[in-house]
């Protein structure tokens, strides 16, 4: 890439939003799965008897079957948030940058 | 239970170990499994003769030209990640444990959502065919891509050793094959797969494998819940009656702290330093299919998991104490209800126990299949190491022409079919399970941080990558041998060095920190300009502008 389009794209508004916006957007998300995960491990590892306790009066389904499935949907969930946001709005930011570097 | 663990240790070793470590009796042959297994591999074969067609240049053999969709390729990472070691080995967890195998199902999927915001689009944007690529974008071709390729080798073959041992026993235990045939049938097949087929067609005998495997176990898991009309109440009510309520809550298998988040990192990490797992973004056309392949992956991983889970339970209940598939002979000097072949077998037992012999002759034949997908990813991403990142870039530097390239690839194919078919053999009666943990921990220690600070760190230098890389390499595998898995499981020591089974928390800090103090201390000429080339590399990073394969016009 030459040194010229370098200053340009690194200067453009759409740019600089595109980079602050994603990595905000990635890291809270990323944080919000570690915070989920490292939490479920740090329960088992200290209170493991919370996840056993019965869901409902007299149930033999403990309360942590319905976390447990809860962590892995959450996975899922995240990663939807992510690619939808990313499909749009950063898509079409990045599709701008392009435009505009093709224009140069 | 801590044996059981271990052998667990990233689920590539399951029936590496415990159940089929010791003795494995030789079955009968199973002909209706033989049957569909001769079909699955026909259609493979007839798909690597199709692809073989379209594979003409080095693009089409490391990365299937580029053109699979995200769905595709999300159902192929899906297929890579579900082994059948973690089909069976979770399942078999879940029916011996009951909750700790979901809570071990679930650290290894945890590490997908991270690689998607962190390092999936990214990836395709910077690289080619390997990882080495991004890695060594702007930093010194000739040392980072050999730490690279070394760390890629040492994490395939280990994974490799691994699947070809559990290989043998399982197609001993499931077809009634000798072990060495069956070690030598998978190499044969997977050497035809990826030399001729290239990408293409180990992507797609990844998906059909995923997709049949996903078949299997969903009718398995409605089957169960159909006998319990759909109520997950009774159907753990029923289990707990037959073992007790201990298997409905934690019971020990992640006890302190420590190794619990050391043994989180591990997974997570070492998922995202898996060269065979990163070589899989390089097959879709851009950033947007190589999100889209994360967001399937994910779901389809997360779904298979909660599969394993009923299909665990549904053991308990189906297979555990059913005199069926009871092991009267191991009974006899052990007592309690062992089943034939061991707890790894759960599965298969269950798909007897809710399908007759035809639905197990299927569930045998998908096992197989598994072995025989993962196997190839493996093999395929260890050749691209040699050949685009060994020969290409470092003894080349970068001047080998395309279809030299290529043919050194399909050599090295073969050759690491050949190795690992020796390996699977030599090491048959060998304990294992330390093999995919240290493969993890090597992913985590040495692969990922160098990656991951490639990408997102303006300061890294060559120097800071070369010896950070070299250090959480070295002390991944010194506290791994150190460790209960080798100093004490294999080498027989009373007692282990490095208290922990995991090493992963002390080596990935140690590649961090060594990779910051080298970066920040290097002072040289070259290190300034790699800092300076940190803009164009992120521009293209963060963009997509001037990526290889991207659609530009």
């Amino acid at each position: 890439m030459k040194q010229e389009l370098v200053n340009v794209i690194k200067n453009d508004p759409d740019y600089i939003r595109l980079i602050s916006e994603r990595s905000r957007f990635a890291w809270i998300l990323t944080i919000v799965m570690l915070v989920i995960y490292f939490g479920f491990v740090l329960v088992i590892a200290f209170d493991p008897e919370f996840l056993g306790t019965p869901l409902f009066a007299n149930s033999v389904t403990t309360i942590g079957i319905p976390i447990g499935v809860g962590v892995i949907i959450s996975a899922f969930v995240l990663t939807g948030i992510y690619v939808r946001r990313a499909n749009t709005e950063f898509d079409d930011l990045t599709a701008k940058i392009k435009a505009k570097a093709k224009g140069e | 239970m801590k044996t059981l663990l271990l052998t667990l240790l990233a689920a590539g070793v399951a029936f590496a170990g415990e159940a089929l470590s010791g003795e494995v009796e030789k079955q009968a042959l199973n002909m209706s499994a033989i049957i569909m297994f001769l079909i699955f591999v026909g259609a493979t074969l007839g798909i690597t003769y199709w692809a073989a067609k379209r594979t003409k240049t080095a693009k089409d053999f490391y990365t299937a030209g580029g053109g699979i969709t995200g769905f595709q390729n999300g159902m192929a990472i899906a297929g890579d990640y579900m082994s059948a070691a973690s089909f069976l080995g979770i399942s078999a967890l879940v029916y011996a444990k009951g909750y700790d195998g979901l809570i071990y199902s679930i650290g290894f999927l945890v590490g997908w959502p991270i690689i998607l915001f962190m390092i999936a689009e990214q990836l395709r944007n910077l690289g080619k065919y390997t990882f080495a690529d991004v890695a060594s974008y702007r930093l010194q071709q000739t040392p980072i891509r050999t730490l690279a390729a070394f760390g890629s080798i040492a994490t395939v073959i280990l994974y490799l050793i691994a699947q070809m041992v559990g290989a043998g026993k399982l197609i001993q235990l499931l077809f009634g094959l000798d072990y060495e045939v069956a070690v030598i049938l998978v190499g044969v097949l997977m050497i035809l797969y990826v030399t001729f087929g290239g990408m293409l067609a180990t992507t797609w005998v990844q998906i059909i494998k995923a997709f049949l495997l996903l078949s299997g176990a969903t009718f398995m898991a409605i089957a169960v819940m159909a006998h319990y009309n759909f109520n997950f109440e009774t159907l753990f009510a029923t289990a707990v009656e037959m073992k007790d309520s201990t298997i409905m809550a934690p019971g020990g298998l992640v006890s302190d702290p420590i190794s619990a988040i050391s043994l989180g990192i591990a997974l997570m990490f070492g998922t995202a330093g898996l060269p065979h797992i990163l070589m899989r973004f390089f097959t879709v056309s851009d950033a947007k299919e190589a999100r889209k392949s994360v967001f399937y992956a994910t779901g389809f991983i997360g779904y298979f998991y909660i599969l394993t889970f009923i299909i665990g339970f549904g053991a308990i209940v189906m297979v555990f104490q059913n005199p069926q598939y009871l092991d009267v002979a191991k009974q006899a000097i052990d007592g309690g209800a062992p089943i034939l072949g061991g707890d790894n077998m759960a599965a298969i037992h269950l798909s007897h126990a809710v399908g007759g012999d035809f639905f197990l002759g299927f569930i045998s034949a998908v096992a197989f299949a598994t072995i025989l997908a993962v196997v190839s990813g493996l093999t395929l991403a260890g050749a691209s190491a040699i050949s685009h990142d060994l020969y290409a870039s470092v003894i080349r530097a970068g001047r080998a022409d395309g279809l030299m390239e290529m043919k050194v690839s399909k050599i090295s194919t073969v050759v690491l079919g050949i190795v690992a078919i020796f390996l699977g053999i030599a090491f048959e009666s060998q304990n294992i399970a330390f093999m995919v943990g240290l493969a993890f921990a090597i992913a985590a220690s040495a692969n990922f941080p160098i990656l991951f600070l490639s990408m997102f760190w303006s300061k890294l230098t060559t120097r800071g990558a070369l010896f950070g890389g070299s250090l959480g390499l070295l002390t991944a595998a010194v506290l791994v041998i150190l460790g209960p898995t080798v100093w004490v499981d294999v080498l027989g020591n009373a007692e282990a060095i490095f208290p922990y089974k995991y090493p992963a928390l002390f080596s990935v800090t140690a590649a961090f920190v060594g990779i910051w103090f080298f970066s920040i201390t290097d002072k040289s000429e070259n290190s300034r300009k790699e800092i300076e080339a940190f803009e164009a590399q992120n521009i293209r990073c963060q963009t997509g502008i001037g990526a290889e394969g991207a659609v530009e016009h």
